[in-house]
């Protein structure tokens, strides 16, 4: 498989607009500029079946093509907060190879009629920011930004914006809301943003690696591109390994090679006289799967097929070393951590699971308090404006339902080793005193 | 804050005449605010760059901010209070974050993170009376090298509890922190786990193998 993404991407400088161009870079550019109509950028957009690779996979030459028609302000805007846990490709992107995703938004401004653009990256990425920053002002030094470029009297601005260190702003509708100086909460669905989005106007909101994606789609081809991967899961993905493997790290893949080449191939597998235990498909918001499904492709459907995700590719490995009740928690803790608190089902049960886990953890617990876990997540999924609340519900009820005898054997063996409480640690645990002050 | 309660919306908002605001500070955001069609836009990129000359999201921080954008400090406040990054308490001269998500953690993260504590001499979310502010933080995007810190931007790992103390050390000395382990300086993986983990200056290579 030739790499499309991470091709020359450990190149000296490639950030920079000289290397940039001297291997290629802003062909496609100018000549979709010179010879082709938006119209048909987006139909080779739609002809690769390129899906989202953010998360939520959906085609996106086909989400460029809802943006209205007219003559408007439309926005692009990048989604390069990049904060599910375990993934960590997009900020290899933008580190080694900005202009790669610059252009990618260029053209795709161009096929839906957008004169604006915006980068949101998450702060926490403040060196790849300042690469951005760099990199956008080189482009517009050339004319690659800004009005008519090249002559060709299409016109966009770039702005590259900087969060400040919140999860949910990587949903896209609190994105937007981030981006108009406001709380990151999320929005209702309907209207899409493709309709009503940033300032109310027509919006396309795409992740950098799908962005990143759009000049090669324009050199070879939609039809081409297609080509690579599978029917449904076109092209080649980023794939960000983790968690208790010998070699973590960014991997180019075909989409549809196996579970099991990834992990154990490039990823090395895990250390030494350790076994798989359990992996995350897709970040940390994807159920739990088994060594039982390690055979199995990894592209959209097979994911979902088996009753996960295929997300922001992101897999992190958990061994036989590690306890699944500390992952539940941690994972438990990070949504509660995250929520915004807009919806009454994520708000007060990713903080209601998290007690419950953390008593399971200290020997509290009892088996019931599993069911009762279950019965939490089954009230959340589904019933929020966004998916965060699904997105700890998922992954911890998996692992509660995939797991339930270690669950079980953790409360039992922790009950046992909890000394009898004397009255005052008891009242100190219980917070009685606090109560009895009220 | 202003210290009166507002009679009016419009004396709600500080008075340039009335705040004494550094004319860098103000010249960034007054260009910051002209990007966007709408000046709220600016908000979180002008509170930050006030808390990057205050040292932290202070009320005369955000009054000097309020006043060049014309802007209420309770929404501003309001605004900054949902994110991680502005530190509404004073804060140090020199920030650790120290991932403790999930992959972190399946590495180590907690018994390095027992260390900083010790190291720093606080404990998670505090400050030291040397002006280290240590906290915990959720995936910072670069578990290739976890467990891992930013310290001030920078990623650095894989830790282990000696370059825990390495890594305080190293801050105290005012220099570069952990040189070897910053991921600013790394290959992508392919490059390196091909090179045994070592590539230049960066060396992974002891961590090969896991924890």
């Amino acid at each position: 498989m030739d790499e499309l993404l991470f091709h020359n991407i450990d190149e000296p400088a490639l950030s920079t607009i000289d290397v940039y161009e001297a291997r290629g870079g802003y062909g496609q550019l100018r000549r979709v500029l010179a010879d082709l109509s938006p119209d048909q950028v987006l139909e080779e957009l739609q002809a690769s079946s390129v899906r989202g690779r953010g998360g939520a996979g959906f085609p996106m030459g086909t989400k460029a093509s809802f943006l209205p028609k007219g003559d408007m302000d439309k926005y692009l805007c990048c989604n390069a907060d990049e904060s599910e846990p375990g993934t960590f490709k997009d900020r290899e992107l933008m580190q080694k190879n900005p202009h790669q995703l610059i252009e990618g938004m260029i053209i795709a401004s161009y096929a839906a009629g957008i004169n604006k653009a915006f980068i949101y990256i998450r702060g926490e990425y403040e060196q790849q920011a300042d690469i951005l920053d760099a990199a956008v002002a080189e482009a517009y030094n050339k004319g690659y930004l800004g009005e008519n470029i090249l002559g060709s009297g299409f016109s966009v601005s770039l702005v590259v914006h900087r969060g400040a260190g919140a999860y949910i702003c990587g949903e896209e509708t609190a994105l937007l809301d981030s981006l108009e100086g406001k709380r990151g909460n999320p929005r209702l669905k309907p209207p899409f943003p493709a309709n009503a989005g940033l300032f109310q106007g027509p919006t396309l909101i795409n992740n950098v690696e799908t962005l990143s994606n759009v000049s090669h789609i324009m050199k070879m081809g939609g039809a081409e591109y297609a080509k690579i991967g599978t029917e449904k899961s076109t092209g080649t993905k980023l794939v960000s390994v983790s968690g208790c493997v010998q070699k973590p790290g960014n991997y180019e893949i075909e989409l549809g090679m196996s579970s099991r080449e990834i992990i154990e191939g490039l990823a090395g597998g895990p250390p030494e006289g350790r076994t798989i235990k359990a992996w995350f498909p897709g970040g940390s918001s994807s159920p739990v799967l088994t060594p039982a499904e390690l055979d199995l492709p990894y592209d959209f459907d097979s994911m979902a097929g088996a009753g996960s995700m295929l997300g922001s590719g992101a897999i992190m490995v958990i061994d036989d070393s590690v306890s699944i009740v500390d992952v539940a928690l941690r994972t438990a803790k990070f949504y509660k951590h995250e929520s915004c608190g807009k919806c009454t089902p994520c708000r007060e049960g990713t903080s209601w699971t998290v007690k419950m886990l953390q008593r399971v953890e200290d020997g509290l617990a009892t088996p019931m308090d599993l069911d009762i876990i279950e019965s939490v997540c089954d009230q959340i999924m589904g019933n929020c404006l966004c998916v965060l609340g699904d997105a700890m519900a998922m992954p911890v009820s998996s692992m509660v339902k995939k797991f339930r005898p270690e669950f079980e054997t953790h409360i039992e063996a922790a009950r046992a080793a909890r000394t009898p409480l004397d009255e005052a640690t008891l009242a100190d645990e219980l917070d009685l005193k606090e109560l009895a002050a009220h | 804050m202003t210290t009166q309660p507002a009679k009016r919306f419009e004396d709600a908002i500080p008075q340039l005449a009335d705040v004494d605001v550094p004319a860098e500070l103000q010249t960034w955001i007054e260009q910051r605010m002209a990007m966007y069609p709408d000046k709220k836009s600016a908000i979180i990129p002008c509170l930050m760059a006030a808390q990057k000359l205050h040292g932290w999201l202070s009320p005369e921080a955000v009054d000097q901010v309020a006043a060049v954008m014309k802007l209420t400090p309770a929404r501003l406040v309001s605004v900054a209070s949902f994110y991680d990054m502005f530190e509404l308490k004073p804060s140090g001269d020199r920030t650790i974050y120290m991932c403790t998500n999930i992959s972190c953690m399946l590495r180590g993260a907690d018994a390095v993170m027992a260390e900083l504590e010790k190291e720093v001499g606080v404990k998670n979310g505090g400050v030291s009376d040397d002006g280290i502010f240590l906290r915990s933080f959720e995936c910072l995007g670069a578990c290739d090298i976890a467990p891992m810190a930013s310290v001030d931007g920078e990623f650095v790992g894989p830790l282990t509890v000696e370059d825990a103390k390495q890594l305080v050390a190293d801050i105290r000395a005012g220099g570069e922190v952990l040189p070897s382990k910053q991921l600013s300086k790394r290959p992508v993986s392919a490059t390196l786990w091909q090179n045994g983990g070592k590539v230049g200056d960066y060396d992974i290579s002891e961590h090969v193998g896991g924890k």
